[in-house]
């Protein structure tokens, strides 16, 4: 049962092949049973999610069933679900009950899914190995011993390891994609505006973008179609209606021009990710594809400029976690000082502790002009790259991260060299695009990822990629030997 | 700590201690002719919008502590701001009233600083491009003189909520009912020259915000508040002096005391050799003194941004058009109709535009039954001001309506009644007595005109004081005065003065 796709167990349930509350149960015991090993959950909601599959029960009953109804997901610990804990993996919030759903989060109750737990993720989607997590770090199951990256490591971690169908998941730099291409999944961030942020805690505001980890570019492609659309809780959103992303993914990619930045696939690259690229390029070829090489100058200048536009928005946006109206309070406080130092002192783990202290140094008189001005013209820089490259593609192929994942507690102490885990992720945040991360192969027995970079609001060209190489291809099929 | 911060914390200390000003025992020895004064003012004004600037919470004042504050206004996690049109609305009237700049495409940014009535440790207001720039406003000195006042700029924000130190022993408490509400700030250039021409700019601006609808302007409630910068520098001098900058004055009186004390304060100090420290003062109006306001952060430095959950917002042409077409008719203008229509002096028409409702009233009055305006004016500026004012109450709270003044004054005007008898009936229906004819009616008020019946009355007065008469005939014509007195006291205040006057001319 949990080899089956969102798109095959929505079959199941409507051939009345098992029961919603069957299903719900298959999936609480896969995670009772292996999340131990894993800690990709921060909150099972096993209670909240058998009503959920009863009630869905009765929609199948009384003949009000909708495509996905009864299907099991789960959510990154950063989507506000009313009366759940919702953390964000960090002290500051282990006690925070939401008081409302997140839009993602009632978009997709409302088209029937259930969710049956808040996944693990780097504290405040700060990171890319999931080790900065107040709850632990994630393992990944193709190694234990090794990360599933980050942030939305449990996510990645929860669909590599089939203890849920599919999750969804937040990238702000990478941290959709690193994570499923170090776990075999397929993980899409869609264009900045396709997707509402309401509800999802801030990280940087002008960067953050919802998504999914999937199996498969088909499931995605339902999940998104669900999840998009303009939202009047949030401005960002654009107005125009999303289409339905599953109508286009059978299209024929003959003819499609699919463009290769040279500076993403530098000397120092790894020669056995590169082989397995280039087998992709070359099955992509055979399928009417036609790769050319482009050129993106100033992508390579992207993590220093991230580094400072999403530390600048993100002291700001966790100003909130003051101590006073909800979330950690440090014990006797003598005044408002002590309050606001120790709680968030005691509450906030050293990375974003690192990136606050980052943040607020580039915004204060004297050096915004040096840092964030400079940082928000490379971002115009990059996007004026990708701009022009897209007048003479349809796609950007890149791999999605310049490693595999890695050995856990390897690169903690090396700030900059986990930092280059993004290298690749982080250009197209920053330039706002639709990008999808597809499993291409392997490398000593772990995982390697694709990234296809859409142009602006054509998620369905790349969701359309990515499906004929996943109908032609088998390697997102495969699964973790433990976890068969 | 080491020894030298100790030492530099006892000099702030000592500083602080030498820092609380009174006016009042140094104005004396003041030598102010050589001073000139330079005046700024930054208003706050609350936005009449139904709902907050960024929330859908409701923006009533007096609301039980925390009933108006939603998800958004408490900055839960993952909310996000969504302007409200209706605050970008009333902002362009302004902008358009004031003659000023409306920017096609402005940016909201925040303003970061650490504050237990400040939800989101940032407030979102605007910086570098704000909605409104470059308008002006005229202010009167005195009939014939105005002045023009320049606006610098005017951008939209939203207001704070408010710590309540006394509501909880031992703590503080924090309501955020007013936190999210929209407010514009509108920041003069340092044009004014005298706490006389701050008030009156003051007023103007707050009639102006009135008549547009834009904002209620009441001052106890916060809705229109005032922070005050002032410099003075030597009248030949060019160079502008340190300025201060006093926080939070919620009433025109303030305003002027406040500017006046912290002129002399300054004067005092640069006078006996000192000099002025940039910084942001409080007023103590029971003291009529100025003092140091505790800082709410360690330092100024906001880290303002751009607002990334906001797009710029854009105003297009169409826009701008509408509203400038349903733009009421401003103050400045209705001063200069009510003189060239209503011939009206320029004293009277600025008392009668000075606030909406006035002009309002006093065209109903003119308007209902066809009343003189200078007749009309004259009694809304007697004795309907001096009821209004002895209870404390605004035109709108006017136990007489206007329809029923025009009612007494066309009764002034048609001789039914004296000028003197007018004055019992106004009083009569102020205490809800009744209409005016009523009130004539019932108390048999009603002015006699009968040439027969006056004659009669003189005859009787000339017959009872023969003395008087005999003097009057010699000469001393002064004594007519003492004759109407008596006809009209005989009359009981009815009979017309003028007939009475006329009549007893031919018979003495």
């Amino acid at each position: 049962m949990h080899r089956k796709t969102i798109t095959e167990l929505a079959e199941a349930l409507h051939q009345k092949e098992c029961s919603c509350l069957e299903l719900t149960r298959y999936f609480l015991d896969r995670i009772n049973r292996y999340n131990p090993a894993l800690n990709a959950f921060i909150t099972i909601t096993e209670k909240e999610a058998l009503e959920a599959a009863q009630e869905a029960d009765r929609a199948f009953q009384q003949g009000t069933a909708k495509k996905l109804t009864g299907i099991p997901i789960a959510h990154k610990d950063l989507f506000c679900t009313k009366g759940v804990k919702t953390s964000c993996a960090s002290k500051m919030l282990d006690n925070f009950i939401a008081p409302y759903d997140a839009t993602v989060v009632s978009k997709l109750n409302h088209a029937g899914t259930i969710s049956l737990g808040k996944t693990n993720m780097d504290e405040f989607a700060m990171g890319a190995s999931n080790e900065n997590s107040f709850y632990g770090p994630v393992k990944n199951p193709w190694d234990l011993t090794r990360v599933p990256g980050g942030s939305s490591g449990g996510s990645a971690a929860a669909v590599a390891a089939h203890l849920i169908p599919a999750a969804t998941g937040t990238d702000t730099g990478g941290s959709i994609r690193q994570p499923a291409a170090l776990t075999n999944t397929t993980g899409i961030k869609p264009t900045y505006g396709r997707v509402s942020r309401f509800g999802i805690i801030a990280f940087a505001s002008s960067l953050d973008q919802a998504g999914l980890l999937t199996q498969t570019a088909e499931d995605a492609a339902l999940l998104l179609t669900e999840m998009a659309g303009f939202d009047s809780y949030d401005s960002t959103t654009v107005e125009e209606a999303a289409p339905d992303f599953t109508k286009t993914l059978n299209n024929s990619i003959h003819g499609l021009k699919i463009g290769l930045p040279q500076e993403c696939f530098p000397e120092h690259l790894d020669p056995k990710i590169k082989t397995v690229i280039d087998q992709a390029l070359r099955q992509l070829e055979s399928q009417g594809a036609i790769i050319q090489e482009i050129k993106l100058p100033h992508v390579m200048m992207g993590i220093p400029a991230y580094y400072i536009i999403a530390p600048a928005e993100c002291s700001s946006n966790l100003a909130r976690y003051d101590g006073i109206r909800y979330g950690y309070r440090c014990k006797g406080p003598v005044d408002l000082q002590d309050l606001y130092e120790r709680s968030r002192a005691e509450a906030f783990g050293d990375e974003v502790k690192h990136r606050i202290l980052i943040g607020t140094y580039v915004l204060s008189s004297g050096y915004y002009d040096a840092y964030y001005i400079q940082a928000q013209k490379i971002r115009r820089l990059i996007k004026n790259d990708f701009v022009k490259a897209f007048q003479s593609v349809d796609a950007i192929l890149t791999p999605t991260s310049p490693t595999t994942a890695f050995k856990l507690g390897s690169k903690s102490k090396d700030r900059v060299n986990m930092y280059t885990s993004d290298i690749f992720t982080v250009p197209v945040n920053l330039a706002g695009l639709p990008s999808i991360s597809i499993p291409a192969g392997f490398v000593d027995q772990l995982p390697v990822g694709l990234q296809l970079i859409g142009n602006y609001f054509d998620e369905s060209r790349i969701l359309n990629v990515a499906h004929r190489f996943q109908q032609a291809t088998d390697w997102h099929r495969q699964i973790p030997k433990n976890f068969e | 700590m080491t020894e030298l911060a100790q030492k530099d914390e006892r000099r702030d200390k000592n500083e602080h201690c030498g820092q609380i000003f009174n006016a009042s025992d140094r104005c004396s020895h003041i030598s102010s002719t050589n001073w000139e004064t330079i005046i700024g003012l930054e208003v706050h004004t609350q936005l009449l919008t139904q709902s907050k600037l960024f929330s859908g919470s409701a923006t009533a004042y007096g609301a039980d502590v925390n009933t108006q504050a939603g998800i958004i206004d408490l900055a839960m996690p993952g909310v996000l701001p969504v302007l409200n049109q209706e605050a970008v609305t009333m902002a362009i009237k302004f902008g358009l009233a004031i003659h000023g700049h409306i920017a096609r495409r402005s940016i909201f940014a925040r303003k970061n600083y650490f504050y237990p009535d400040l939800p989101k440790g940032y407030q979102i207001t605007q910086h570098e491009l704000p909605i409104i720039s470059d308008g002006y406003l005229d202010i009167a000195l005195d009939d014939k003189n105005t002045k023009r006042i320049h606006i610098t700029r005017a951008h939209l924000e939203e207001d704070s909520g408010k710590s309540l130190h006394e509501a909880v022993r031992g703590m503080t408490g924090i309501d955020l009912n007013r936190a999210g509400i929209a407010l514009i700030e509108i920041v003069s250039a340092p044009d004014l020259r005298s706490a006389e021409e701050a008030v009156a700019y003051l007023k103007a601006l707050h009639t102006l915000v009135r008549y547009l609808g834009i904002s209620d302007g009441n001052m106890q409630e916060g809705s229109f508040r005032c922070d005050v910068n002032v410099s003075v520098k030597p009248k030949d001098s060019d160079q502008l002096g340190t300025r201060t900058e006093t926080k939070n004055l919620n009433s025109f009186r303030f305003v002027e005391h406040a500017i006046q004390s912290e002129v002399a304060r300054q004067i005092k100090i640069l006078e006996s050799g000192g000099k002025i420290i940039q910084e942001t003062l409080a007023f103590d109006s029971v003291k009529n003194e100025t003092r140091p306001l505790r800082e709410k952060e360690e330092s100024h430095d906001y880290r303002y941004f751009p607002e990334p959950d906001l797009l710029p917002l854009v105003i297009t042409e169409e826009t701008i058009e509408s509203i400038q077409k349903a733009l009421p008719e401003l103050p400045a203008e209705k001063f200069n109709r009510f003189i060239a229509q209503y011939h009206l002096s320029a004293y009277d028409a600025h008392f009668l535009t000075a606030d909406h409702d006035t002009a309002n009233y006093f065209e109903s009055v003119i308007h209902a039954e066809a009343i003189d305006p200078k007749l009309a004016a004259n009694w809304m500026m007697g004795e309907l001001s001096a009821a209004l004012n002895n209870e404390n109450l605004s035109i709108i709270q006017s136990a007489i309506s206007a329809e029923h003044l025009a009612q007494l004054l066309k009764r002034i005007q048609d001789n039914t009644i004296s000028g003197a008898i007018a004055k019992t009936v106004f009083e009569a229906m102020w205490h809800q007595e009744g209409t005016a004819d009523v009130i004539i009616e019932k108390k048999g008020l009603k002015q006699i005109t009968d040439t027969s019946e006056i004659d009669t009355m003189i005859d009787e007065v000339i017959a009872a004081n023969p003395e008087e008469l005999a003097a009057y005939r010699s000469g001393k014509t002064k004594l007519l005065g003492f004759f109407v007195g008596l006809v009209m006291q005989r009359s009981k205040g009815k009979a017309n003065p003028q007939q009475v006057n006329q009549l007893l001319i031919k018979k003495l």
